[in-house]
C-alpha cells in the first residue's frame, strides 16, 4: 500500500501499538536547554530514575543565558545563574554532552541541532521547547514537549504517542526573488488560522518547497507550532544528504553509505492519501508581516491594517479588536510607512548563516535610521563565526546593528532585556504575542530581509521598494 | 498525580481566543527551577495592573467574586497555543483550575493537562458560549458539572454535553498514574526494538566520546 513519508518514519519507531490510537514510538535524540531542560532532569533526580541513553541526548544554554559580549553564568533576568548551574550539574552527573557558555558549538537548540548533524533525516526528536518541530526541514520526524513527557523519554527512551492525522501543504509555483520561506509560512498561517493545523502532522512540498535551501526548510517547518501542527516536515533529497554530511554527529564511513540508503526511501509513495490536502500558490506571495498579536494576523506589506468590522465571525472580530488595540494600530492603514522603534534579527526562526547574509545584502552600504535600535543575534557560535569571516558583521555593525552571542535573546523577554514598553519592534521571531518580547511591546513578524529593510528606512517597508 | 473522576465548580469565562502560554504565565514569572510557586503568575499581564506588578487589575474575571474560587475555566479556541512551558498547567493547578472547557486546544498543552491532573475538554464553540452565558447569571449557584467517568459536561440548566477523550489519556487522570513506571514495564520490549534497530540503523547509535 502507498505510505506517507510520515507513516513511514512512525513505523520505523514503533514499539508496540497501544491499541487505543496511541503508539510507544522509540525516540532516536533529545535535546535540552536550560529554561525546561532544568526542571525535567531535576523531577527525573527526585524519583530516582536514571537518563536511559545519555550519549543520545545532548543540552545548550540558549533560552536564559545573556548575549552580551563576555558574558558569564551571572545574568540579566534575575535568577537566570539558577537555570543555567543547575542544568549544567544535572546534565554532566547524568552523562549529557553540553554544548556550554565559551562553547563555539553553544547556540539556539534548533540551530546547533542540525548544525552539529544530531538531527538527520528520519529520527524521532524531541525536546521540551514548542519549537522542535524546526528539525523537520532536514525530514527528522521531530515535536516539542512539555518537562513531564520530557522526563518519561529521558528514562525510558520512548513516548506514548497519539497517531497524527496527516495532512500536506503544497506549495506550488516559484518563489519571488527577495521572498522565502517565513512569508511563505506565515501566509499558510494567515489563511488557515493559528489553529488550522491542530492534531495534524504535515508535510510541506511542491516546487517551491524543493527549490528552497535546507535552511529555508528549518524556517518553514519551525513555525508549524504557529500553525497548531504537532510536527511538519520536508521529504529528505539531495540538498539534505549534502547538508548533513561531514557533520560532527553525522554517520560516517559504511554506516554513511547505509543512512544515505535508507534516507533515499523517505519519501511520500506516489497515490498515498493524507487526511488533508492544502494547496498555495508561490507566484505572486508579497513579503508578509503581522498587524496583530497572533502569527494568523499576517498580511502583504502593501496591504491595509484590516478592519475588524469586516470580520464575520465574532470571535475572531473580537480577538481582531483587542489585537488593534494592544498594537496601537486604526483599521484600514497601510502597513508600510508605520513607524519603528527597533528591529530584531535572530531566534531559531531566522538566524542562521543564510538569514544574517539575506540581511546584510540588504545593509550594505545603508544605515539604519536614526533613533532605531537594532540587534542582530547569531543562531550559535559557529553561525557567528562563519558570519564574521565573510565579514557580515562588519556590515551589520557598520549600518548600526549591535552584534552579539548566540541564544535566544529577545525572542521573549524572561524578566532581563526587554525592548520597553509600547515599543513597536520589527522581529525575525516567530511570536507576536502580547508581551512576549517585553512589556507591552508591539511585534511585527518578518522576514529577516524585510527586518533590515524596515530598520533602514525606520518604518514596516516593502523590501522589493527599498531606496 | 492528583485523580480526576467528576467535579461540580464554579467556571469562569474567559472567552478569548488563542490564549497562549506566554499568557498563561510570562516567562518573567518563572523564576526558579521548580515547579511550585507559580499561581502568583498566573496571568499575571492580565491579572495585574503593572508589568511584574502585584496590584490587582478588577476589570480580569480571576479576580472578581466567586470567580476566584473558579475551578473549571471556559475559554475559546486553541487554548494554551505556544511555548511547550509546562509551567502554564502548573500555575493553573497550583491556582485552583481543574477542568478547561475550549473548542479546541494546543498540542503540548493538551498533553501536560492530562499529565497533570487537569482535564481538557473540548466541546463546540456554540456549547462553551452557551454554558458561558448561563453562568455568567448567578456564577455562584449556576455551576457546572464535568465528569471524566461517563464523559459528560452538565451545564446549569441539567443540559448534558458528551465529550470525547482517548481511553489512555481518561485512564491516566482517573487512575493517577504514573506514565514513566507505566512504561518501564515495557522494558524488554524496549531493549528489543533497540537490538533490532541497531542493524537496520547503526548509525542512530551514537558511541560515548568523552
Amino acid at each position: 500500500m502507498p505510505t506517507t513519508i510520515i507513516e513511514k518514519i512512525w513505523q520505523q519507531h514503533e514499539i508496540a501499538d497501544l491499541g487505543d490510537g496511541t503508539s510507544l514510538i522509540y525516540i532516536d535524540r533529545i535535546f535540552l536547554h536550560e529554561r525546561t531542560g532544568s526542571v525535567a532532569l531535576k523531577g527525573l533526580e527526585a524519583m530516582g530514575r536514571k537518563v536511559r541513553n545519555p550519549e543520545q541526548v545532548f543540552c545548550t544554554m540558549d533560552h536564559i543565558v545573556d548575549t552580551f559580549p563576555n558574558r558569564s553564568d551571572v545574568t540579566t533576568m534575575p535568577g537566570g545563574t539558577a537555570f543555567i548551574q543547575t542544568t549544567r550539574e544535572a546534565a554532566h552527573a547524568a552523562g549529557i554532552t553540553v554544548f556550554d557558555l565559551g562553547d563555539r558549538r553553544q547556540g539556539i537548540v534548533h540551530v546547533v541541532s542540525p548544525e552539529q548533524g544530531i538531527a538527520l533525516p528520519g529520527v524521532t526528536l524531541v525536546c521540551p521547547d514548542s519549537h522542535t518541530g524546526t528539525l523537520g526541514g532536514l525530514g527528522a520526524l521531530a515535536w516539542g514537549i512539555g518537562s513531564t513527557e520530557a522526563e518519561h523519554a529521558l528514562a525510558t527512551k520512548t513516548l506514548v504517542v497519539r497517531k497524527p492525522k496527516t495532512m500536506r501543504v503544497t506549495f506550488n509555483g516559484t518563489l519571488p526573488q527577495g521572498l522565502t520561506a517565513k512569508d511563505m509560512i506565515l501566509r499558510l498561517i494567515s489563511e488557515y488560522g493559528a489553529s488550522g493545523g491542530i492534531g495534524y502532522a504535515i508535510e510541506f512540498s511542491g516546487t517551491a518547497v524543493e527549490a528552497l535551501p535546507v535552511e529555508a526548510r528549518l524556517t518553514l517547518c519551525n513555525m508549524t507550532v504557529e500553525f497548531g501542527a504537532w510536527s511538519g516536515l520536508v521529504a529528505p533529497d539531495a540538498a539534505t544528504i549534502e547538508y548533513v554530511k561531514g557533520r560532527p554527529y553525522a554517520p560516517r564511513g559504511k554506516e554513511w553509505e547505509q543512512a544515505v540508503t535508507y534516507w533515499q526511501t523517505l519519501k511520500t509513495d506516489p497515490g498515498a492519501t493524507f487526511d488533508r490536502d492544502i494547496t498555495l500558490e508561490c507566484d505572486d506571495i508579497i513579503p508578509q508581516v503581522t498587524w496583530g498579536t497572533s502569527p494568523m494576523h499576517a498580511t502583504g506589506i502593501d496591504g491595509r491594517v484590516p478592519d475588524p468590522a469586516d470580520e464575520p465571525d465574532p470571535a475572531r472580530r473580537a480577538a481582531m479588536e483587542r489585537a488593534l488595540e494592544y498594537m496601537a494600530l486604526e483599521p484600514n492603514r497601510p502597513l508600510a510607512g508605520i513607524p519603528i522603534d527597533a528591529a530584531f534579527i535572530g531566534s531559531c526562526t531566522n538566524s542562521r548563516l543564510s538569514d544574517l547574509r539575506a540581511a546584510a545584502d540588504i545593509l550594505r552600504g545603508r544605515t539604519v535610521k536614526a533613533g532605531v535600535k537594532a540587534i542582530c543575534v547569531p543562531g550559535s557560535g559557529l553561525v557567528k563565526a562563519a558570519a564574521e569571516a565573510e565579514g557580515i558583521d562588519q556590515v551589520f555593525k557598520e549600518a548600526g546593528f549591535e552584534w552579539r552571542e548566540s541564544g535566544c535573546s529577545m525572542c521573549f523577554y524572561a524578566g532581563g532585556e526587554s525592548f520597553g514598553l509600547e515599543e513597536r519592534v520589527i522581529s525575525s521571531t516567530n511570536r507576536n504575542f502580547e508581551n512576549r518580547q517585553g512589556p507591552r511591546t508591539r511585534t511585527h513578524l518578518a522576514s529577516p530581509a524585510t527586518v533590515a529593510a524596515s530598520a533602514v528606512a525606520g518604518c514596516l517597508t516593502d523590501v522589493r521598494h527599498l531606496d | 498525580m492528583e485523580k480526576f473522576t467528576s467535579l461540580t465548580a464554579i467556571a469562569a469565562p474567559l472567552l478569548r481566543m488563542n490564549i497562549d502560554t506566554d499568557v498563561i504565565i510570562p516567562s518573567r514569572e518563572m523564576k526558579r527551577v521548580s515547579k511550585e510557586g507559580l499561581s502568583e503568575g498566573m496571568f499575571a499581564n492580565w491579572r495585574y495592573t503593572e508589568p511584574g506588578g502585584r496590584i490587582e487589575n478588577p476589570d480580569f474575571v480571576l479576580n472578581q467574586e466567586p470567580y476566584r474560587r473558579a475551578q473549571i475555566l471556559l475559554s475559546g479556541d486553541n487554548f494554551g497555543c505556544g511555548s511547550s512551558r509546562e509551567h502554564a498547567v502548573w500555575a493553573l493547578a497550583e491556582w485552583g483550575i481543574r477542568a478547561i472547557i475550549t473548542p479546541g486546544f494546543g498540542n503540548i498543552f493538551y498533553s501536560n493537562c492530562v499529565r497533570n491532573g487537569i482535564l481538557p475538554v473540548r466541546l463546540p464553540e456554540a456549547t462553551v458560549q452557551e454554558l458561558a452565558d448561563q453562568v455568567t447569571t448567578d456564577p455562584e449557584q449556576h455551576r457546572v458539572t464535568v465528569d471524566l467517568t461517563d464523559c459528560a459536561v452538565t451545564g446549569p440548566d441539567g443540559r448534558r454535553y458528551p465529550f470525547e477523550i482517548a481511553p489512555a489519556d481518561r485512564e491516566m487522570l482517573l487512575e493517577g498514574l504514573d506514565a514513566i513506571a507505566v512504561t518501564q514495564r515495557r522494558d524488554a520490549d524496549i531493549l528489543d526494538f533497540q537490538r533490532r534497530d541497531r542493524s537496520i540503523r547503526p548509525w542512530i547509535y551514537l558511541q560515548k566520546t568523552s
